[in-house]
């Protein structure tokens, strides 16, 4: 079942360059595990070193925030597209 | 939604006959009319940050006749503002922005009041500040004070018309605890410094902040109107690379520390700490412990080193557009994002003094901190990068 991972620019640089990556996966969380494994610099950005999902990680579903959701359980099914939604603030280093 | 601006003080206002021919391509559209205009007349708007995106929303609120423009800023216009802040030309170089953007916003529209604030926007100014405005228009550059306006806002009722960017992307959102989400319920916490990059490390588009300024100016305009569909609720993304546009829906949640009916911040914070910018934290987010070799070295120690004839490797961890940039000669090139697959290229210098170096001296100290962890005994990382190294010792060495 693939789904489709859409990288926003601040990561893209830790997954090959890529905008988006095809996965199979039937649960967000298999998703970004998935993704992680393709791309193992990816992971300290989306996880802590305990393993659990940053918080400040926003990742929709279609149009819908997975919080809103089943979080990482939420199911997803072949054509659906996941966005990482990073927080960006601008110019200060 | 309820109105943001008391009806009844736009009906006492009048408008000039040069203000009536000024604004005439306003007065015959019906969504705005005499009666519109009178709202942007007596409407008063707070703008913190007059650069990438505070140059579009000036440019705009001012030309479309809002009646006091407030503007945050503290910042001097330097030469490498110009490629997107358009409220700024050559001559401006060097001056304060906020006295450089002054003239240019009452040039553009002699009507409009503007309210200079040469201040840096704190815990201790914010609120008072905001109460004396309608709405604040949020074009900062950092976190620490993207959380300040926002918790601010909320605290203080006002709209929070928000835009970000980043290299070639940007967000735009109304964050408005009264009537939807606000940014702490998309983003309790923010990222921990290190795991985002700047802008200033990243770059950034010039017509991107262009884009998205005017996406913000738009919001507010129909936020004082009170018409149309404000961008409450939904946050949309540009992706100027691939001219798409994007619209996530956002909600409030419940469990918001803010704007939840059960609040647990009720007064505002230091954001620098909050953000893990404070100098221990920063440390410690680092894992920078005190050891006998010290994390960084000066230009002008490098320098000497390199006179001495010392043995070391210069490691080069950039991005490749600004290898072609300039480069300090005789260095590797190893960016910052593949180090951590690449690093067993360098296990030949195991042992060697590696000095690793960027722009400014950010990412070279994280490149020093991941090889040190990875059991590269010796590695340091330039103070500054080679904009100091440009600086202090090399002056041929052009600076970006």
């Amino acid at each position: 079942m693939s789904v489709t991972i859409h990288i926003p620019t601040p990561l893209r640089s830790y997954a090959g360059g890529q905008a988006e990556v095809a996965v199979d996966a039937a649960t967000v969380g298999d998703a970004l595990r998935a993704l992680a494994g393709q791309y193992p610099s990816l992971t300290r950005h989306l996880y802590t070193d305990a393993g659990v999902l940053r918080s400040f990680v926003n990742v929709f579903v279609n149009d819908t925030n997975a919080r809103e959701l089943a979080g990482e359980a939420t199911a997803v099914a072949p054509g659906d597209s996941l966005m990482i939604i990073p927080a960006i603030a601008g110019g200060r280093p | 939604m309820t109105a943001l601006l008391d009806p009844r003080v736009a009906t006492e206002a009048a408008l000039t006959p040069g203000e009536i021919r000024r604004y005439s391509r306003h007065l015959i559209l019906p969504e705005v009319g005499m009666e519109g205009q009178k709202k942007l007349k007596t409407s008063r708007v707070l703008m913190v940050g007059a650069g990438g995106l505070g140059s579009p929303i000036g440019l705009y609120l001012a030309a479309a006749g809002v009646g006091t423009l407030g503007v945050v800023e503290f910042d001097v216009v330097d030469e490498s503002n110009l490629q997107r802040q358009l409220l700024y030309g050559q001559s401006s170089v060097g001056r304060s922005k906020l006295e450089a953007a002054a003239e240019r916003l009452s040039d553009i529209n002699p009507y409009v009041k503007i309210e200079p604030h040469a201040v840096r926007l704190s815990s201790e100014n914010a609120l008072e500040l905001f109460r004396g405005y309608d709405l604040v228009v949020d074009g900062t550059d950092n976190f620490p004070t993207r959380y300040l306006v926002n918790d601010a806002c909320v605290m203080t009722g006002k709209p929070n018309v928000y835009g970000s960017i980043f290299r070639f992307e940007g967000q735009v959102s109304v964050f408005w605890g009264a009537q939807g989400p606000c940014y702490r319920c998309l983003f309790p916490e923010p990222p921990p410094p290190g795991l985002v990059p700047s802008c200033a490390e990243g770059g950034v588009l010039g017509v991107l902040p262009g884009i998205i300024g005017a996406l913000q100016a738009n919001e507010v305009v129909k936020l004082l109107l009170g018409i149309g569909e404000p961008l409450i609720g939904r946050l949309v993304l540009f992706d100027a690379l691939r001219l798409k546009f994007r619209e996530l829906k956002l909600k409030k949640n419940p469990e918001c520390p803010l704007c939840s009916e059960h609040p647990t911040l009720t007064q505002l914070i230091d954001y620098e700490q909050f953000c893990g910018l404070g100098p221990s934290e920063a440390a410690e987010e680092m894992g920078i412990e005190t050891e006998e070799l010290p994390w960084e070295v000066t230009s002008l120690e490098l320098k000497a080193w390199l006179d001495d004839g010392r043995d070391l490797v210069l490691l080069d961890v950039r991005n490749p557009p600004e290898l072609a940039i300039c480069r300090i000669d005789g260095s590797r090139f190893l960016p910052l994002p593949e180090l951590p697959e690449r690093a067993a290229e360098l296990d030949g210098e195991q042992g060697r003094l590696i000095v690793a170096y960027c722009h400014g001296g950010v990412r070279s100290l994280k490149a020093a901190q991941y090889l040190r962890a990875r059991g590269f005994g010796k590695v340091v990382s330039l103070a500054g990068g080679i904009d100091a190294w440009s600086r202090h010792v090399d002056p041929r060495v052009p600076r970006y």
